[in-house]
């Protein structure tokens, strides 16, 4: 099961943005920026579990939904991997260090990271969604003993787009098999061209013992998991994590609303068994 | 052709599961074959008159141009590099190359063919198998041409 979604328990508003300050910006990609931010006001920064997301707000420009992306080891900060693709998101980007932004949250379900020992986990990321992974990753990387069979298998569009890539050989040091393709390559790129799903046939996956997290593009996620259920693992065990314009983020405004879920509460991180039949729908 | 090649043939994922009287018609058209990173497997416009199982590495097809040459797929240990052998004009329509050192079965096209006219249940075989690999790549590059992870509408 998902972790259940965030609710407040220190009586704090859930719609007030607390005060957090930016102490480090990284630039990723020519798209893509790491913000870490921590609280500038009297609530300590927020604790988080991998998966959850906050609401950013970018004063007098808006607010919007980005996913975790750091360690939950690192309670002095808060860690947010940004796509600059709007209008907030791209002033997200832009913002320097030093400057104060408005946050809301976490909010959401969790990956389920906890769980019997000796699991195989095999994490699947699609372009910007191994964002909101780098946080099971860095759980997994502090008690990778309590795991069997670890895989990372993660798909972009060219070389250029590759999140977090300085972070590789780490990751597989500490023996998490991290595999990459791309969509397209240009002659000197020494690895695999083709989807993410072209990855799963030299992966062993264990049925019952198996548990699979998959985040990118919903047509992404919707393959990977039919490739995954082609190999017999259940579509309980395998996870998405679902992306929808949030607004409210705790379950009140229905902008987010997927279904019979609303993706803020409900979710991001949902089991495929129960999002399935929906993800072939189309205009949900 | 050495005998002993056939255990190690049924053992690869493209052949796994075939009878072996199958397996045996075909031993008698492979090798095993070693190729340096960087060396072709097989050359855009050439006669194909080869397939390649790939046992170890990686090997890369490319589409070159004037200006620059792109990869447009790879295939790595368990998969099936070549099917010109078996579509007229058998010519190559892609470069192949090992981007790292490369361990494969190396088929004899000609042979193939021909053991597969004189045997149709193995040709038919053979045949659902490259289908399913055709497929396969079909499949891979109709996601790409979608570009998931092209620029969504943002907030």
């Amino acid at each position: 099961m998902a972790v259940e979604g965030f609710v407040p328990q220190d009586g704090s508003d859930p719609m007030v943005p607390e005060p957090y300050r930016i102490v480090e910006r990284r630039r990723e990609t020519s798209h893509t920026v790491t913000l870490a931010l921590s609280s500038a006001g009297e609530v300590p920064t927020r604790a988080f579990q991998p998966g959850q997301f906050s609401m950013l707000y970018a004063f007098g420009l808006g607010e919007v939904p980005i996913s975790i992306s750091g360690s939950t080891a690192r309670r002095d900060r808060l860690e947010y991997t940004i796509r600059g693709v709007g209008a907030v998101s791209k002033a997200l980007c832009e913002t320097p260090v030093g400057a104060m932004l408005g946050v809301r949250g976490p909010f959401g379900t969790a990956w389920p990271v906890a769980g019997p020992e000796n699991r195989d986990l095999l994490i699947v990321a699609g372009g910007i969604g191994l964002a909101p992974l780098r946080s099971v990753i860095y759980q997994v990387l502090e008690r990778r003993s309590h795991f069997g069979n670890a895989f990372v298998l993660i798909g972009a569009r060219t070389e250029a787009d590759l999140l977090f890539r300085d972070e590789y050989p780490r990751w597989r040091a500490a023996g998490l098999d991290t595999r990459v393709t791309l969509d397209a390559a240009s002659g000197s790129w020494k690895g695999s061209v083709g989807v993410v799903t072209s990855l799963f046939p030299n992966v062993e996956v264990r049925p019952n013992r198996t548990v699979a997290m998959l985040c990118g593009p919903e047509v992404m996620m919707r393959f990977a998991a039919q490739a995954l259920r082609d190999k017999g693992l259940s579509p309980h065990d395998i996870y998405v994590s679902m992306e929808r314009n949030m607004k409210c983020a705790v379950g009140f405004c229905g902008r987010c609303q997927y279904g019979a879920d609303f993706i803020c509460r409900d979710g991001p991180v949902l089991p495929f068994g129960r999002l399935e039949d929906r993800l072939v729908l189309q205009e949900v | 052709m050495p005998s002993t090649l056939q255990p190690a043939l049924a053992e690869h994922p493209f052949l796994r599961g075939m009878t072996p009287e199958a397996l045996a018609l075909l031993t008698g058209c492979a090798k095993n074959h070693r190729f340096a990173a960087g060396e072709y497997l097989a050359t855009h416009g050439t006669q194909a008159d080869r397939c390649f199982l790939i046992r170890k590495g990686r090997v890369a097809l490319y589409a070159a141009s004037a200006a620059k040459s792109v990869i447009v797929n790879t295939a790595g240990p368990g998969e099936l590099v070549g099917w010109s052998w078996i579509i007229t004009p058998y010519r190559y329509r892609f470069d192949a190359r090992a981007t790292e050192d490369t361990l494969a079965f190396d088929l004899d096209g000609a042979c193939l063919r021909q053991k597969c006219d004189d045997n149709p249940a193995l040709g038919y075989e053979f045949l659902k198998r490259v289908s399913i690999e055709l497929g396969r790549r079909l499949d891979d590059v109709q996601l790409r041409l979608l570009d998931v992870y092209g620029e969504p509408d943002g907030g």
